[in-house]
């Protein structure tokens, strides 16, 4: 990649005031998650006596709790707080996972061709038939869910996307002359692939790692949305809706939160990836 | 076309062997145990070891998927392991819903996608158009299990416009279709706007111009039916984000349809019933793609030569 290129990349991205808030939404996010420890009032799992009312029933925010009570008892800023550990843990590494999965399948499919693609691609298809979520469900009763279980079964469900998109991008790159130049030189396929296709595809990985922690991040809260998440007591986003909604008609603030956040960091990081896609694909249009 | 079209099916065939593979494998891969789930914790071994002999799950596995396979093919699923019945027939009770409420939520993507594109494209990088497309992003983001609730809590609760969740008139559809129809919509009105956009600079559209033609004449009269090709294919696509997105969608509103019969499945460990319905929406899914490259196929003639 020349200079140029990335600074025409730059130059984009900088006029693009929407991609600056989803940039700070993601940034504040990240903080919120790392600093989780120190910001929080309360520890998220610590039932309060006086945390419920006299049937049982949650509180209502005031000077103790911030953003009242769950029907536990617990502190609802807090856990809103530690879910976002969860949301952002599972998301990115989940996403990171599905990426190398399908960069490892869309750049080997697309770049050897013949019936190394034809096997890779249809598996891929036959996985894609399965709708992601429905996937993600069955999977995580095989194993019983975890944080880790959570994080691979939504990269198995997630690579088979990126996996097509890398695939489309190889068959480009595959074209150009100097690929052809380096097999010509003698390079083995490894080597073409690792030194010349892989480099390539930085652009709309970065691109897609940013997209892709949008998709994975409602994924994992669909899942404890169904109960299938990262198991309670551990404080998630979806698993908190779920529970709120029992109360809701008099404490919609207990699902409308939770869902808020998720609403917001999936938002934060496409308003980002869609300005890192538009810079993108403006500093490298193909004529 | 016609040798477009066989291609096409073929490799449907193929996709579909391999779902029905993956999802005779459910039953091995999640840990259950059919003669505790059907006779109950009381039962004798006897009785549940004779369960799994009936179900032929003392077979090789070649044998059992070939036997699995024999019985699709005769239209039959098996039987609900919780409720002793069979599953094509839950199948057939509880699709229907879910089509209703995917095709209800599609006529709402369409009506709502369709005019913010045109109307954002007609002038692009203008205020409103700014303001749309932050709107649509907002949407693309808002899960369904808060615009549920909201919509649930302001049309339902506050203005009593519509049923609080539940089926059977037509009211109880509208609320559960908006809350699909939204997120939708903001994918119909990017790619509309973004189709238009590229379309603009076509030279058709200069020499009409030139010719004399209005801007909207050039737009209604030949932009539209260009950027229509990209909109069925994301109809096509819709039906299978549909029938997985459509689980949380069923749950929020109590809606009766397959992704709520699956999601009990799983609660239940109700193997064959999961399985069934994995199966059905897959086939749904692979039929939509199926039809949507066909379609563009007919549309677009260039795409028949890869």
């Amino acid at each position: 990649m020349t200079d140029s290129r990335w600074s025409v990349f730059w130059r984009r991205f900088k006029r693009d005031r929407l991609a600056f808030v989803g940039a700070g939404i993601v940034l504040t996010l990240m903080l919120i998650a790392i600093l989780a420890d120190y910001i929080a009032p309360y520890d998220p799992l610590y039932q309060f006596s006086d945390g419920i009312g006299d049937i049982g029933q949650p509180l209502g925010g005031c000077k103790k709790f911030l953003m009242g009570t769950d029907r536990y008892g617990r502190d609802v800023l807090s856990r809103l707080i530690y879910g976002t550990r969860v949301s952002l843990i599972v998301g990115i590494a989940a996403n990171l996972s599905a990426m190398v999965i399908g960069l490892i399948v869309g750049v080997i499919a697309g770049y050897m061709g013949g019936w190394i693609e034809t096997v890779l691609m249809r598996i891929t298809d036959i996985i894609l038939s399965i709708p992601m979520l429905l996937l993600a469900m069955v999977l995580v009763v095989i194993w019983e869910p975890s944080l880790k279980v959570v994080i691979i079964v939504i990269a198995i469900s997630y690579w088979t996307c990126l996996a097509r998109v890398i695939h489309g991008e190889t068959l480009h790159i595959k074209s150009m002359v100097y690929i052809e130049a380096s097999r010509a030189l003698g390079g083995s396929n490894a080597h073409v692939m690792i030194s010349h296709v892989v480099p390539q595809l930085v652009g709309i990985t970065v691109v897609y790692i940013t997209l892709g922690v949008a998709t994975t991040v409602l994924l994992e809260a669909s899942l404890s949305y169904l109960g299938l998440g990262v198991p309670a007591p551990t404080p998630s986003w979806g698993g908190m809706v779920a529970d709120g909604q029992t109360y809701f008609r008099t404490f919609p603030w207990l699902v409308l939160w939770p869902g808020l956040l998720v609403m917001f960091t999936v938002l934060g990081f496409n308003m980002l990836g869609d300005g890192l896609r538009d810079a993108f694909e403006s500093s490298t249009r193909r004529v | 076309m016609v040798d477009y079209i066989v291609r096409r099916l073929l490799w449907t065939v193929v996709v579909l062997i391999g779902v029905s593979i993956l999802t005779f494998s459910i039953i091995f891969l999640v840990p259950n145990d059919p003669g505790l789930t059907i006779a109950g914790p009381r039962a004798s071994k006897e009785v549940r070891a004779q369960i799994e002999e009936e179900l032929g799950l003392n077979e090789p596995l070649h044998i059992q998927y070939f036997m699995y396979m024999d019985r699709i093919f005769h239209g039959d699923l098996g039987t609900s392991w919780i409720y002793r019945q069979k599953v094509s027939e839950i199948v057939k009770t509880h699709l229907p819903y879910t089509l209703k409420l995917a095709f209800a939520g599609i006529f709402f993507e369409i009506i709502i996608g369709l005019p913010v594109g045109l109307i954002s494209a007609t002038k692009p990088y203008s205020f409103l158009d700014r303001i749309l497309m932050i709107l649509t992003t907002g949407s693309i983001s808002a899960p369904a299990f808060l615009v549920g609730p909201i919509l649930l809590f302001i049309f339902g609760l506050k203005l009593d416009l519509f049923p609080v969740g539940g089926y059977g008139s037509f009211k109880h559809i509208i609320l559960p279709a908006v809350t699909i129809g939204l997120n939708g919509a903001a994918w119909y009105a990017r790619i509309f706007r973004s189709s238009i956009l590229d379309a603009l600079e076509e030279d058709y559209v200069r020499t009409a111009r030139a010719k004399g033609r209005s801007k909207a004449e050039v737009l209604f009269g030949h932009v539209i039916q260009n950027c229509l090709t990209p909109i069925v294919s994301l109809f096509t696509l819709d039906i299978g984000i549909f029938m997985g997105g459509i689980v949380v969608v069923e749950t929020v509103f109590g809606w009766p349809g397959i992704g709520l019969s699956a999601w009990k499945a799983i609660r239940d460990m109700d193997m064959p019933v999961l399985m069934g319905t994995i199966l059905c929406t897959s086939l749904f899914v692979c039929s939509a793609n199926l039809l949507g490259d066909v379609l563009y196929g007919v549309i677009d003639p260039r795409i028949r030569l890869d």
